[in-house]
């Protein structure tokens, strides 16, 4: 009897027409997928993308080029070069990211003791070519003035945990 | 002169050649288009199944997809492998294309819409369906590449082994509707949906389509071209347009398989209901229709079995379809004859 069993299940096919009923089924369920260059999904406040360099309310710049970013970075993406400038003041003359490099750790704003150097909430920075990643201090400090509302509210909204 | 223009088309051979020529354009472009969708109802289809929403930025509900995905074809380089044989290496992709466009020269549209009515229209199918495995043989071999030479070699088995059974099925068919000739066949099989083959002959309507499955190299059986074993099979060393003739050839095939599977069980472009305001309804659409379900299924398949392991698939074939077509060839048979159902000559 468990023979007869067997042999109608597999000659009639059972397995693969409820299979083939699940899958029916399947395809008029909602769909789970983000709607993505439309839609996105939530980003906590700690989301580590895009590089940016801060200023001071005023407009000063954040970065007294203590190098700790470029000592700490894993990757060795930061190159960092300094001179006092004019006013006595020590700033830096250069501040390139490699983004090509940059495995996104994070460290940079760990150690930046005057929070200049953050990762941003941005994550649609990409690029037609390679050198278009390599960022320069202009570049990074236009990522700061572009997303400068986001990354305060960010840090407000961590600060509580840090 | 009208007279003379349509005795100028149906008697001149130029007349005549440019009438064929006008026919195959007709059959062709429909049919490129029908492949391009294909392809877009493929992916929308199993991004359904899988909760995912499938092609959807390019144009309307992404509708341009398939068009943008062609221009890429097109515009991108074609590369031959310097250890390829360059000749085959370019011959192969178009044998495939070929013999999956030339099929459609005996598929009857609707009621005498047919470019070539022969009288072996299945014979003439089945030598065309197999001359389709000397494309995939010669472009492993010419690839020289293990990945492609050993999807090929699957490939070839594969179809090989199918074809078998697919010839019983046909044999079946054939023997109920007493002719070789595909619009023959399909009036044999006019009245209600039930007097279609597919519910007489059921058994042999689900080999057909899954050994229609083998054949084009689909889930569960695209060993070929496993992903996950061999890159992409025979096509592994592809690139551009000698890639996109390998994928139209293949879709073309699927279409095809189709379209035989709706003449041979599915009652080609008659209406399932012979009644008034169904049969309004032209032949054509009918058959598009039918068409685009057995389509469905094809791409319903892909969404829902995992791949078969060769062995299997090999067991399958010869194991199993080989002697239930087989028997059911012979059962048919005595029916027909000890019934009385024979069909009658000439009729």
């Amino acid at each position: 009897m468990a023979a007869l069993d067997r042999a109608a299940r597999s000659f009639l096919l059972t397995e693969l027409v409820m299979g083939f009923a699940l899958t029916f089924k399947y395809m008029f369920k909602a769909k789970v997928t983000v709607n993505y260059p439309y839609e996105k999904g939530p980003l906590g406040p700690r989301f580590r993308g895009e590089h940016a360099l801060r200023r001071y309310p005023n407009g000063e710049e954040r970065c007294i080029a203590c190098k700790l970013c470029e000592a700490i970075c894993p990757a060795q993406a930061i190159t960092i070069e300094a001179e006092p400038r004019d006013d006595g003041s020590r700033r830096t003359t250069r501040y390139d990211i490699d983004m090509t490099k940059c495995i996104y750790c994070g460290f940079c704003q760990e150690a930046c003791p005057v929070d200049a150097i953050v990762e941003g909430p941005n994550f649609e920075f990409s690029t037609e070519t390679r050198e278009e990643l390599m960022y320069d201090k202009n570049k990074l400090l236009a990522n700061g003035d572009r997303w400068e509302g986001e990354i305060a509210a960010n840090l407000q909204a961590d600060s509580a945990y840090r | 002169m009208v007279a003379d223009l349509l005795h100028f088309f149906t008697t001149h051979w130029l007349g005549q050649g440019i009438v064929i020529f006008a026919e195959c354009l007709l059959v062709t472009g429909p049919l490129l288009l029908a492949v391009a969708y294909m392809t877009y109802v493929d992916r929308k289809v199993w991004a359904s199944i899988q909760l995912r929403r499938g092609p959807n930025v390019v144009g309307p509900f992404g509708l341009l997809q398939p068009m943008a995905d062609g221009l890429k074809l097109v515009l991108k380089e074609t590369i031959i492998p310097s250890s390829a044989n360059g000749i085959l290496f370019v011959i192969a992709p178009m044998i495939t294309f070929m013999t999956a466009l030339v099929a459609w020269a005996v598929v009857p549209f609707g009621d005498g819409m047919v470019i070539a009515d022969i009288n072996v229209g299945i014979l003439y199918l089945f030598a065309i369906s197999s001359l389709g495995v000397y494309g995939i043989i010669i472009a492993g071999w010419a690839s020289n590449s293990k990945y492609a030479f050993l999807g090929a070699l699957r490939s070839a088995a594969q179809m090989v082994s199918y074809e078998v059974s697919i010839g019983f099925v046909l044999i079946t068919v054939l023997l109920c509707a007493g002719s070789l000739n595909l619009s023959k066949v399909v009036l044999a099989q006019s009245g209600w949906f039930w007097n279609w083959y597919w519910l007489p002959l059921l058994p042999m309507f689900v080999i057909f389509f899954v050994s229609a499955l083998a054949e084009t190299n689909r889930t569960p059986f695209d060993l070929p071209m496993s992903e996950a074993e061999l890159v992409a099979g025979f096509h592994t060393e592809y690139s551009a347009m000698t890639f996109g003739l390998f994928f139209l050839g293949e879709y073309a095939n699927m279409i095809l398989l189709s379209a035989l599977g709706a003449i041979l069980f599915l009652g080609g472009w008659m209406s399932p209901i012979p009644l008034e305001p169904f049969t309004w309804v032209p032949g054509l659409v009918w058959f598009a229709l039918k068409i685009a379900f057995l389509l469905f299924i094809f791409s319903w398949t892909k969404g829902t079995l995992p791949r078969y392991r060769y062995d299997q698939l090999m067991r399958l074939g010869w194991k199993v379809f080989l002697p239930v077509s087989l028997f059911w060839v012979v059962a048919t048979a005595a029916v027909l004859q000890f019934g009385g159902f024979l069909p009658v000559p000439g009729k």
